[in-house]
Protein backbone atom coordinates (compact mmCIF):
# COMPACT_ATOMS: atom_id res chain seq x y z
CA UNK A 1 0.00 0.00 0.00
CA UNK A 2 2.59 2.73 1.47
CA UNK A 3 4.59 1.41 -1.83
CA UNK A 4 1.78 2.45 -4.53
CA UNK A 5 3.42 5.75 -5.42
CA UNK A 6 5.77 4.52 -7.86
CA UNK A 7 8.25 6.75 -8.62
CA UNK A 8 10.59 3.93 -10.27
CA UNK A 9 10.68 3.32 -14.64
CA UNK A 10 8.14 1.14 -16.39
CA UNK A 11 8.90 -2.71 -15.74
CA UNK A 12 10.52 -4.76 -18.15
CA UNK A 13 9.34 -8.20 -18.89
CA UNK A 14 12.15 -10.83 -18.82
CA UNK A 15 14.03 -12.61 -21.23
CA UNK A 16 14.30 -16.80 -21.46
CA UNK A 17 14.03 -18.54 -17.97
CA UNK A 18 10.51 -19.41 -20.17
CA UNK A 19 10.10 -22.95 -17.84
CA UNK A 20 10.42 -21.12 -14.63
CA UNK A 21 8.02 -18.56 -15.88
CA UNK A 22 5.70 -20.87 -16.96
CA UNK A 23 5.97 -22.60 -13.27
CA UNK A 24 6.00 -18.89 -11.73
CA UNK A 25 2.44 -18.18 -13.72
CA UNK A 26 1.21 -21.32 -13.12
CA UNK A 27 1.38 -20.70 -9.08
CA UNK A 28 -0.24 -17.35 -9.57
CA UNK A 29 -2.94 -18.18 -12.17
CA UNK A 30 -3.45 -21.06 -9.15
CA UNK A 31 -3.51 -18.50 -6.40
CA UNK A 32 -0.60 -19.95 -5.00
CA UNK A 33 1.69 -18.08 -2.92
CA UNK A 34 5.48 -17.49 -3.61
CA UNK A 35 8.14 -18.72 -1.08
CA UNK A 36 12.02 -16.88 -0.81
CA UNK A 37 13.46 -19.78 -2.11
CA UNK A 38 11.24 -20.13 -5.55
CA UNK A 39 11.86 -18.38 -8.62
CA UNK A 40 10.83 -15.13 -9.34
CA UNK A 41 11.06 -12.82 -12.67
CA UNK A 42 13.26 -9.68 -11.83
CA UNK A 43 10.21 -7.47 -11.89
CA UNK A 44 8.27 -9.26 -9.71
CA UNK A 45 11.03 -9.19 -7.67
CA UNK A 46 12.03 -5.57 -7.52
CA UNK A 47 8.71 -4.58 -7.28
CA UNK A 48 8.03 -6.21 -4.25
CA UNK A 49 11.50 -5.00 -2.80
CA UNK A 50 10.28 -1.02 -3.38
CA UNK A 51 7.01 -1.71 -1.98
CA UNK A 52 7.70 -4.02 1.30
CA UNK A 53 10.74 -1.64 2.09
CA UNK A 54 8.52 1.20 1.32
CA UNK A 55 5.77 -0.01 3.47
CA UNK A 56 8.75 -0.76 6.49
CA UNK A 57 10.22 2.83 6.13
CA UNK A 58 6.60 4.16 6.44
CA UNK A 59 6.14 2.05 9.82
CA UNK A 60 9.28 3.59 11.43
CA UNK A 61 8.97 7.18 10.05
CA UNK A 62 5.12 6.79 11.38
CA UNK A 63 6.39 6.35 14.69
CA UNK A 64 7.47 10.23 14.66
CA UNK A 65 4.67 12.38 14.54
CA UNK A 66 2.40 9.90 17.36
CA UNK A 67 5.75 9.47 19.31
CA UNK A 68 6.16 13.42 19.92
CA UNK A 69 3.21 13.31 22.00
CA UNK A 70 4.16 10.46 23.97
CA UNK A 71 5.52 13.19 27.18
CA UNK A 72 2.74 15.25 26.43
CA UNK A 73 -0.52 12.40 26.54
CA UNK A 74 -2.91 13.87 29.26
CA UNK A 75 -3.46 10.92 31.27
CA UNK A 76 -1.32 7.64 32.50
CA UNK A 77 -3.71 5.95 30.54
CA UNK A 78 -3.83 7.53 27.26
CA UNK A 79 0.11 7.43 27.43
CA UNK A 80 0.71 3.68 28.04
CA UNK A 81 -1.64 3.29 25.21
CA UNK A 82 0.66 5.08 23.20
CA UNK A 83 3.97 3.77 23.78
CA UNK A 84 2.50 0.72 23.15
CA UNK A 85 1.28 1.96 20.08
CA UNK A 86 4.36 3.68 18.62
CA UNK A 87 5.90 0.60 20.24
CA UNK A 88 3.84 -1.11 17.61
CA UNK A 89 4.67 0.62 14.60
CA UNK A 90 8.50 -0.03 15.12
CA UNK A 91 7.78 -3.74 15.46
CA UNK A 92 5.79 -3.64 11.79
CA UNK A 93 8.30 -2.01 10.57
CA UNK A 94 10.90 -4.71 12.10
CA UNK A 95 8.54 -7.93 10.87
CA UNK A 96 8.63 -5.93 7.25
CA UNK A 97 12.54 -5.67 6.90
CA UNK A 98 12.43 -9.14 8.12
CA UNK A 99 10.73 -9.99 4.99
CA UNK A 100 12.22 -7.45 2.30
CA UNK A 101 15.37 -9.66 3.39
CA UNK A 102 13.83 -12.81 2.19
CA UNK A 103 14.05 -11.25 -1.23
CA UNK A 104 17.90 -10.91 -0.89
CA UNK A 105 18.37 -7.45 0.16
CA UNK A 106 20.20 -6.40 3.42
CA UNK A 107 18.51 -4.54 5.80
CA UNK A 108 21.58 -1.71 6.16
CA UNK A 109 21.30 -1.52 2.51
CA UNK A 110 17.38 -0.71 2.75
CA UNK A 111 18.55 2.05 5.64
CA UNK A 112 21.18 3.32 3.58
CA UNK A 113 18.59 3.88 0.75
CA UNK A 114 16.02 5.41 3.19
CA UNK A 115 18.69 7.91 4.99
CA UNK A 116 19.87 8.94 1.38
CA UNK A 117 16.50 9.89 0.12
CA UNK A 118 16.76 6.50 -2.66
CA UNK A 119 13.20 4.91 -1.55
CA UNK A 120 10.58 6.63 -0.21
CA UNK A 121 7.87 6.48 2.96
CA UNK A 122 4.21 7.45 2.68
CA UNK A 123 3.29 10.81 2.21
CA UNK A 124 0.69 11.00 5.27
CA UNK A 125 4.09 11.44 7.70
CA UNK A 126 5.46 14.36 6.45
CA UNK A 127 1.79 16.18 7.77
CA UNK A 128 2.70 17.07 11.49
CA UNK A 129 0.78 16.21 14.90
CA UNK A 130 -0.13 19.77 15.86
CA UNK A 131 -2.70 19.02 19.03
CA UNK A 132 -3.30 16.33 21.18
CA UNK A 133 -6.14 15.59 19.08
CA UNK A 134 -4.13 14.82 16.06
CA UNK A 135 -3.24 11.82 18.11
CA UNK A 136 -6.64 10.67 17.54
CA UNK A 137 -7.32 11.50 13.95
CA UNK A 138 -4.14 9.86 13.24
CA UNK A 139 -5.65 6.80 14.76
CA UNK A 140 -8.71 7.17 13.42
CA UNK A 141 -7.93 7.95 9.71
CA UNK A 142 -4.73 6.92 9.30
CA UNK A 143 -4.57 3.53 10.85
CA UNK A 144 -8.44 3.07 9.37
CA UNK A 145 -6.84 4.03 5.89
CA UNK A 146 -3.71 1.57 6.36
CA UNK A 147 -5.77 -1.11 8.00
CA UNK A 148 -7.85 -1.22 4.69
CA UNK A 149 -4.59 -1.24 2.88
CA UNK A 150 -2.95 -4.11 4.38
CA UNK A 151 -6.20 -6.45 4.98
CA UNK A 152 -5.51 -6.24 0.98
CA UNK A 153 -2.04 -7.44 1.28
CA UNK A 154 -2.58 -10.69 3.66
CA UNK A 155 -3.50 -12.35 0.22
CA UNK A 156 -0.33 -11.07 -1.64
CA UNK A 157 1.37 -13.43 -3.90
CA UNK A 158 4.20 -13.26 -1.97
CA UNK A 159 4.14 -15.62 0.91
CA UNK A 160 6.76 -13.42 3.98
CA UNK A 161 4.85 -10.35 3.31
CA UNK A 162 1.51 -11.96 3.04
CA UNK A 163 2.78 -13.48 6.75
CA UNK A 164 3.66 -9.89 7.91
CA UNK A 165 0.32 -8.58 6.71
CA UNK A 166 -1.40 -10.79 8.88
CA UNK A 167 0.23 -10.75 11.87
CA UNK A 168 0.16 -6.33 11.34
CA UNK A 169 -3.06 -6.31 10.81
CA UNK A 170 -4.00 -8.32 14.27
CA UNK A 171 -2.50 -5.62 15.77
CA UNK A 172 -3.77 -2.92 14.44
CA UNK A 173 -6.76 -2.62 15.27
CA UNK A 174 -6.42 -1.17 18.87
CA UNK A 175 -4.43 1.46 16.96
CA UNK A 176 -7.43 2.34 15.13
CA UNK A 177 -9.69 1.96 18.19
CA UNK A 178 -7.77 3.96 20.80
CA UNK A 179 -7.61 6.85 18.15
CA UNK A 180 -11.34 6.65 17.55
CA UNK A 181 -11.55 6.69 21.56
CA UNK A 182 -9.59 10.08 21.61
CA UNK A 183 -11.59 11.48 19.73
CA UNK A 184 -15.01 10.77 20.77
CA UNK A 185 -13.92 11.56 24.03
CA UNK A 186 -13.08 15.28 22.84
CA UNK A 187 -15.94 15.75 20.67
CA UNK A 188 -18.14 15.00 23.89
CA UNK A 189 -16.04 17.23 26.09
CA UNK A 190 -16.10 21.40 26.10
CA UNK A 191 -16.75 22.75 22.84
CA UNK A 192 -13.07 24.10 23.03
CA UNK A 193 -12.02 20.41 23.12
CA UNK A 194 -14.80 19.49 19.96
CA UNK A 195 -13.17 22.17 18.21
CA UNK A 196 -9.86 20.95 18.62
CA UNK A 197 -11.13 16.70 17.14
CA UNK A 198 -12.80 18.97 14.41
CA UNK A 199 -10.23 20.74 13.57
CA UNK A 200 -7.52 17.47 13.58
CA UNK A 201 -10.28 15.94 11.43
CA UNK A 202 -10.16 18.32 8.96
CA UNK A 203 -6.83 18.40 8.24
CA UNK A 204 -6.13 14.51 8.22
CA UNK A 205 -9.11 13.71 6.17
CA UNK A 206 -7.65 14.47 2.42
CA UNK A 207 -3.72 13.66 3.27
CA UNK A 208 -5.42 10.07 4.78
CA UNK A 209 -7.82 9.15 1.29
CA UNK A 210 -4.25 9.91 -0.67
CA UNK A 211 -2.72 7.31 1.03
CA UNK A 212 -4.11 4.79 -1.08
CA UNK A 213 -2.50 5.96 -4.05
CA UNK A 214 -3.12 7.70 -7.38
CA UNK A 215 -6.27 7.35 -8.92
CA UNK A 216 -6.67 4.10 -10.97
CA UNK A 217 -6.18 5.79 -13.94
CA UNK A 218 -2.98 7.86 -13.10
CA UNK A 219 -1.45 4.56 -11.52
CA UNK A 220 0.56 3.00 -14.52
CA UNK A 221 1.91 -0.05 -12.59
CA UNK A 222 -1.20 -0.95 -10.56
CA UNK A 223 -2.16 -3.80 -13.63
CA UNK A 224 0.78 -5.20 -13.47
CA UNK A 225 1.06 -5.35 -9.71
CA UNK A 226 -2.48 -6.74 -9.66
CA UNK A 227 -1.73 -9.33 -12.16
CA UNK A 228 0.78 -10.40 -9.96
CA UNK A 229 -1.03 -10.87 -7.25
CA UNK A 230 0.64 -8.57 -5.09
CA UNK A 231 -2.18 -5.93 -5.33
CA UNK A 232 -5.95 -7.19 -5.00
CA UNK A 233 -8.24 -4.39 -5.17
CA UNK A 234 -7.12 -0.73 -7.32
CA UNK A 235 -6.90 2.12 -5.27
CA UNK A 236 -10.05 3.68 -6.13
CA UNK A 237 -11.61 0.62 -4.41
CA UNK A 238 -10.30 0.96 -1.64
CA UNK A 239 -10.52 4.66 -1.17
CA UNK A 240 -14.45 4.06 -1.60
CA UNK A 241 -14.47 1.63 1.13
CA UNK A 242 -12.61 3.76 3.50
CA UNK A 243 -15.16 6.81 2.72
CA UNK A 244 -18.06 4.57 2.90
CA UNK A 245 -16.48 2.94 6.19
CA UNK A 246 -15.91 6.43 7.54
CA UNK A 247 -18.99 8.54 6.81
CA UNK A 248 -21.33 6.83 9.76
CA UNK A 249 -18.34 6.67 12.05
CA UNK A 250 -18.17 10.34 11.61
CA UNK A 251 -21.45 10.75 12.39
CA UNK A 252 -21.20 8.59 15.64
CA UNK A 253 -18.55 11.12 16.67
CA UNK A 254 -20.35 14.11 15.91
CA UNK A 255 -17.96 15.31 13.96
CA UNK A 256 -18.03 16.21 10.25
CA UNK A 257 -15.78 15.57 6.86
CA UNK A 258 -14.52 18.32 5.17
CA UNK A 259 -15.97 17.58 1.90
CA UNK A 260 -18.37 19.83 0.51
CA UNK A 261 -18.98 17.43 -2.20
CA UNK A 262 -19.65 14.01 -0.18
CA UNK A 263 -23.26 12.42 -0.11
CA UNK A 264 -24.74 9.76 -0.50
CA UNK A 265 -25.41 8.04 -4.43
CA UNK A 266 -28.23 6.04 -4.43
CA UNK A 267 -27.24 4.29 -8.09
CA UNK A 268 -24.08 3.52 -7.55
CA UNK A 269 -24.65 2.56 -3.69
CA UNK A 270 -21.79 4.50 -2.25
CA UNK A 271 -20.64 7.74 -1.01
CA UNK A 272 -19.71 10.27 -3.99
CA UNK A 273 -16.86 12.61 -2.88
CA UNK A 274 -15.26 15.64 -3.83
CA UNK A 275 -11.73 15.34 -5.99
CA UNK A 276 -8.89 15.36 -4.32
CA UNK A 277 -5.65 17.75 -4.68
CA UNK A 278 -2.79 15.48 -6.22
CA UNK A 279 -0.82 18.43 -7.05
CA UNK A 280 -0.35 18.64 -2.72
CA UNK A 281 0.26 14.67 -2.98
CA UNK A 282 2.83 14.86 -5.85
CA UNK A 283 4.61 18.02 -4.01
CA UNK A 284 4.39 16.06 -0.37
CA UNK A 285 6.21 12.97 -1.78
CA UNK A 286 8.67 14.28 -3.81
CA UNK A 287 10.23 16.52 -0.50
CA UNK A 288 8.37 19.24 -0.11
CA UNK A 289 5.71 18.51 2.86
CA UNK A 290 5.34 19.97 6.03
CA UNK A 291 7.53 17.79 7.93
CA UNK A 292 9.79 16.05 5.62
CA UNK A 293 13.16 17.33 6.51
CA UNK A 294 12.80 17.24 9.88
CA UNK A 295 11.39 12.98 9.65
CA UNK A 296 14.62 12.51 7.60
CA UNK A 297 16.74 14.54 9.98
CA UNK A 298 15.18 13.01 13.08
CA UNK A 299 15.65 9.31 11.66
CA UNK A 300 19.44 9.87 10.77
CA UNK A 301 20.49 11.02 13.90
CA UNK A 302 18.40 8.40 15.89
CA UNK A 303 20.30 5.65 13.77
CA UNK A 304 23.65 7.39 14.37
CA UNK A 305 23.36 8.31 17.92
CA UNK A 306 22.51 4.44 18.31
CA UNK A 307 25.68 3.41 16.55
CA UNK A 308 27.43 2.96 19.60
CA UNK A 309 25.05 0.97 20.98
CA UNK A 310 25.13 -1.60 17.97
CA UNK A 311 28.98 -1.39 18.16
CA UNK A 312 28.99 -2.24 21.73
CA UNK A 313 26.82 -5.17 21.86
CA UNK A 314 28.75 -6.68 18.58
CA UNK A 315 32.27 -5.91 20.73
CA UNK A 316 30.50 -8.23 23.65
CA UNK A 317 29.45 -10.49 21.08
CA UNK A 318 32.62 -11.42 19.62
CA UNK A 319 34.58 -11.32 23.28
CA UNK A 320 31.92 -13.62 24.74
CA UNK A 321 32.69 -16.29 21.82
CA UNK A 322 36.42 -15.51 21.64
CA UNK A 323 36.27 -16.52 25.40
CA UNK A 324 33.82 -19.57 24.77
CA UNK A 325 36.50 -20.91 22.35
CA UNK A 326 39.70 -20.27 24.79
CA UNK A 327 37.48 -22.47 27.41
CA UNK A 328 36.88 -25.30 24.82
CA UNK A 329 40.76 -25.23 24.07
CA UNK A 330 42.04 -25.46 27.48
CA UNK B 1 4.74 -25.52 10.11
CA UNK B 2 5.65 -25.96 6.24
CA UNK B 3 7.11 -22.82 6.01
CA UNK B 4 10.92 -22.51 4.82
CA UNK B 5 13.38 -20.65 6.24
CA UNK B 6 12.79 -17.64 5.27
CA UNK B 7 16.11 -16.16 4.52
CA UNK B 8 17.33 -16.88 0.50
CA UNK B 9 20.39 -15.21 0.43
CA UNK B 10 23.39 -16.80 1.00
CA UNK B 11 24.58 -15.27 4.32
CA UNK B 12 28.11 -14.76 6.52
CA UNK B 13 28.32 -17.33 9.27
CA UNK B 14 26.38 -16.03 12.08
CA UNK B 15 27.61 -15.78 15.47
CA UNK B 16 30.92 -13.66 14.57
CA UNK B 17 29.75 -10.64 12.47
CA UNK B 18 32.36 -8.28 14.06
CA UNK B 19 33.83 -7.39 10.82
CA UNK B 20 30.76 -7.66 8.96
CA UNK B 21 28.77 -4.18 8.99
CA UNK B 22 25.28 -5.41 10.73
CA UNK B 23 24.41 -8.02 12.87
CA UNK B 24 24.05 -11.32 12.15
CA UNK B 25 20.43 -12.71 10.91
CA UNK B 26 18.08 -15.30 13.18
CA UNK B 27 15.29 -17.13 12.28
CA UNK B 28 12.66 -17.14 14.92
CA UNK B 29 10.37 -20.16 16.24
CA UNK B 30 7.42 -19.80 18.84
CA UNK B 31 5.71 -22.22 20.46
CA UNK B 32 2.44 -20.38 21.42
CA UNK B 33 0.95 -22.76 23.86
CA UNK B 34 2.15 -26.09 25.63
CA UNK B 35 0.77 -28.96 23.32
CA UNK B 36 2.01 -27.18 20.58
CA UNK B 37 5.05 -27.41 18.01
CA UNK B 38 7.32 -24.39 17.74
CA UNK B 39 6.04 -22.59 14.55
CA UNK B 40 8.46 -20.54 12.01
CA UNK B 41 7.41 -16.49 12.91
CA UNK B 42 10.10 -14.65 10.93
CA UNK B 43 13.62 -13.27 11.53
CA UNK B 44 15.44 -10.25 13.24
CA UNK B 45 19.36 -9.12 13.67
CA UNK B 46 20.88 -9.41 16.77
CA UNK B 47 25.32 -9.58 17.48
CA UNK B 48 24.75 -12.90 20.03
CA UNK B 49 22.40 -15.61 20.77
CA UNK B 50 21.36 -14.08 24.40
CA UNK B 51 20.20 -10.49 22.25
CA UNK B 52 18.56 -12.63 19.28
CA UNK B 53 16.09 -14.36 22.29
CA UNK B 54 15.38 -11.26 24.13
CA UNK B 55 15.06 -9.28 20.31
CA UNK B 56 12.54 -11.96 19.63
CA UNK B 57 10.49 -12.00 22.15
CA UNK B 58 9.87 -7.76 22.15
CA UNK B 59 9.13 -8.30 18.19
CA UNK B 60 7.31 -11.44 18.45
CA UNK B 61 5.25 -11.60 21.55
CA UNK B 62 4.52 -8.11 22.84
CA UNK B 63 1.17 -9.84 23.30
CA UNK B 64 1.95 -13.01 24.77
CA UNK B 65 1.80 -14.92 21.49
CA UNK B 66 4.29 -17.64 22.79
CA UNK B 67 5.65 -19.52 26.19
CA UNK B 68 8.95 -20.58 24.40
CA UNK B 69 11.14 -18.80 21.64
CA UNK B 70 13.93 -20.28 19.25
CA UNK B 71 16.42 -18.33 17.65
CA UNK B 72 18.52 -20.17 14.92
CA UNK B 73 21.33 -18.31 13.13
CA UNK B 74 19.67 -18.24 9.76
CA UNK B 75 23.03 -19.40 8.21
CA UNK B 76 22.66 -23.00 10.23
CA UNK B 77 19.29 -23.53 8.27
CA UNK B 78 19.76 -26.04 5.64
CA UNK B 79 16.90 -26.37 3.24
CA UNK B 80 15.47 -28.48 0.15
CA UNK B 81 15.91 -26.52 -3.07
CA UNK B 82 12.21 -25.44 -4.50
CA UNK B 83 13.92 -25.92 -8.09
CA UNK B 84 14.30 -29.67 -7.52
CA UNK B 85 10.70 -30.56 -5.34
CA UNK B 86 9.64 -33.08 -7.98
CA UNK B 87 12.16 -35.30 -8.30
CA UNK B 88 13.13 -35.12 -4.47
CA UNK B 89 9.74 -35.41 -3.33
CA UNK B 90 9.13 -38.16 -6.07
CA UNK B 91 9.22 -41.12 -3.86
CA UNK B 92 6.21 -40.63 -1.89
CA UNK B 93 4.16 -40.08 -4.98
CA UNK B 94 3.16 -43.70 -5.97
CA UNK B 95 3.11 -45.17 -2.60
CA UNK B 96 -1.10 -44.42 -2.13
CA UNK B 97 -1.10 -48.05 -0.25
CA UNK B 98 0.60 -45.67 2.68
CA UNK B 99 -2.65 -43.90 2.98
CA UNK B 100 -5.51 -45.85 4.80
CA UNK B 101 -8.13 -44.82 2.18
CA UNK B 102 -6.28 -47.01 -0.13
CA UNK B 103 -8.12 -50.20 1.16
CA UNK B 104 -11.48 -51.85 0.65
CA UNK B 105 -12.93 -52.54 3.67
CA UNK B 106 -16.41 -54.50 3.84
CA UNK B 107 -19.62 -52.44 4.78
CA UNK B 108 -20.62 -52.00 8.39
CA UNK B 109 -17.43 -53.10 9.69
CA UNK B 110 -16.62 -50.29 12.64
CA UNK B 111 -14.00 -49.24 14.45
CA UNK B 112 -11.09 -50.24 11.89
FE1 LIG C 1 1.61 -0.14 11.54
FE1 LIG D 1 -0.81 1.30 13.33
Amino acid sequence: MYGNHDTETALVPDEGDSERQAEFDALIADDQRIEPRDWMPDAYRRTLIRQVAQHAHSEIIGMQPEGNWITRAPSLRRKAILIAKVQDEGGHGLYLYSACETLGVDREDLLDRLHGGRQKYSSIFNYPALTWADVGAIGWLVDGAAIMNQVALCRCSYGPYARAMIRICKEESFHQRQGFEILHTLAHGTPAQKEMAQDAVNRFWAPALMMFGPPDDASPHSAQSMAWGIKRFSNDELRQRFVDMSVPQAEVLGLSLPDPDLRWNDERGHYDSGELDWDEFARVISGDGPCNAQRMSRRIRAHEDGAWVREAAQAYAAKQAARTLEVAAS
Amino acid sequence: MTQTPQNPAPNPAAGNGSDRRGWPLWEVFVRARRGLAHQHVGSLHAPDAALALQNARDIYTRRSEGVSIWVVPSSAIVASSPQEKDSFFDPALDKAYRHPTFYDIPEGVEHL
